[in-house]
């Protein structure tokens, strides 16, 4: 058992998706769940039109768990096998996350201002959520450009994505345990009831941020690769 | 659609379109460098 | 048992420099003092004794703050930490004992704290003191660890608040409900829970913090 998942963490060159594949793939992905997203998707019953950012805002949300879980197993990966590229693509997927993570709260906020008329609510978990991992991944950065480019960077910063990873259901069990405290549940929202189009658009849109994701993922990578690359020929 | 969700709809639709494109731009030129970098690295042994 | 010999000789020698300089557990009761003085004035006049108890939360995380800044200094100011990665111990025997020292003087600072806290605010009972307790664990668990790290890098104490404040949170969360809820219970075991898994991980990953 343990052979078997020291096999995967060993660096195998998958089929390299060439990049520009990906840019189009995302391109066409993402138009055909903004197509279903604004013109085949029914009005919601209970919220009408505005309930149509969740389709994003869940999406994006799930793409930047994924992100983020993508970073500590880099990061695994480089503290495990010492694979020399596992660094920069563990910075790089956590970097992502925190975009999408900023998107997260951008979407929440806004959903939260049309349903109920503030721009912040505290009982949203998935929001308090993100608003602690916002704040976890950005002191990542803080800590990785603190120390000098070299060995103890790459181990602290992936230590720290290690330790983010776990954060992130012990956060969400003491938010949920928080509600219990602070907020006698006050506002309630009627899920979607996934019905026809609903999951086939949710799909769409999860589908297109996740490959979307990973295409500015890849992006950074290959700019921040070209550019070390670029460095040592100049000394070189 | 009321014109609020039209104009809502237009923006999503203008600013996806404007950064996936930019994208695809992006990509296309780091596919070039990539392959240039490849050819200097050769070059220099 | 190797591994328990060194941690108890590291933590001694954590204690025993403390007994001489007799610097931060000093700086941590006056600090937690004052705090519990400045909340007084903070909290509007007939303010409930729930609020009284989530600033008992924040006196404890930032008194704890204030030692855990100071853990590793002696280590950083004397270089003293390549000596101790050069011996011949588990490295995370180091965590385990700097830990402990820093538990011994955050409990130190909350014998005088909570008994102050009782008399300027209301009482403190056993779910209180048993969240107290388990909220420490995790505290100094977490706090040293970074500490550590903290330490190595060029900002060093502005860094370490930032990334131990959301870690912080799951702790403060477990400690508010264990002192307020009708149950405690839940928060007691959601402390257990989060102390076990943070001192694992800190305990399987602080060898990459000290290696080079």
């Amino acid at each position: 058992m343990i052979a078997a998942w020291a096999q995967l963490a060993t660096v195998r060159r998958l089929p390299r998706i060439s990049l520009p594949a990906l840019a189009v793939s995302s391109l066409v992905l993402v138009t055909l769940a903004l197509a279903l997203i604004f013109f085949v998707v029914p009005n919601d019953a209970n919220q009408g039109f505005s309930q149509r950012i969740f389709y994003f805002h869940v999406s994006i949300a799930i793409t930047a768990y994924a992100c983020f879980i993508g970073g500590a197993w880099k990061a695994l990966v480089h503290l495990w096998k010492h694979d020399p590229r596992a660094d920069l693509e563990s910075y790089v997927a956590v970097h992502q996350g925190v975009i999408f993570g900023v998107l997260v709260l951008v979407t929440g906020s806004i959903w939260a201002k049309i349903s109920w008329g503030h721009w912040w609510l505290w009982s949203e978990d998935q929001l308090v959520l993100f608003l602690v991992l916002f704040l976890f991944y950005a002191a990542y950065f803080m800590l990785r450009f603190s120390v000098d480019p070299g060995p103890q960077q790459a181990n602290f910063s992936a230590v720290y994505a290690l330790f983010g990873v776990v954060l992130i259901p012990v956060s969400f069990a003491a938010i949920r345990l928080a509600k219990g405290l602070i907020h006698p549940v006050v506002f309630t929202r009627h899920g979607p009831n996934f019905g026809g189009w609903i999951l086939v658009t949710y799909c769409v849109a999860q589908a297109a941020m996740l490959v979307f994701a990973y295409t500015l993922y890849r992006v950074e990578l290959s700019g921040k690769r070209i550019d070390a690359r670029l460095r040592e020929l100049r000394i070189a | 659609m009321t014109t609020a969700e039209k104009y809502v709809t237009g923006a999503y639709c203008a600013v996806f379109a404007v950064v996936l494109v930019y994208v695809v731009i992006i990509a296309l030129k780091l596919q070039r460098l990539e392959r240039e970098v490849d050819e200097l690295e050769k070059k220099s042994g | 048992m190797n591994y328990l010999a060194d941690v108890r000789t590291l933590a001694r020698k954590d204690l025993l420099l403390e007994l001489r300089a007799r610097d931060t557990l000093p700086a941590m009761l006056l600090f937690v003092v004052a705090t519990f003085v400045v909340f007084h004035f903070t909290l509007p006049a007939h303010s409930s004794d729930l609020a009284a108890s989530g600033l008992l939360w924040v006196a404890i995380l930032f008194t704890a703050l204030l030692g855990l800044g100071r853990a590793f200094v002696p280590e950083r100011e004397q270089r003293t930490l390549d000596g101790l990665v050069l011996a011949p111990c588990d490295r995370s025997a180091i965590w385990l004992a700097k830990s402990l020292a820093t538990l011994a003087f955050l409990v130190a600072a909350e014998i005088v704290a909570l008994p102050v806290f009782a008399l300027f605010f209301h009482g403190v009972g056993a779910a209180t003191i048993g969240g107290v307790a388990l909220a420490d664990v995790g505290i100094c668990a977490v706090g040293t660890f970074l500490g550590a790290m903290a330490v190595a890098t060029r900002a060093r104490d502005l860094l370490l608040p930032l990334l131990f404040l959301p870690l912080a949170i799951p702790i403060v969360v477990g400690g508010i409900g264990a002192s307020t809820a009708a149950s405690p219970g839940r928060y007691l075991g959601f402390l257990v829970l989060y102390d076990a898994l943070f001192a694992l991980l800190c305990w399987a990953s602080f060898e990459y913090v000290v290696a080079e």
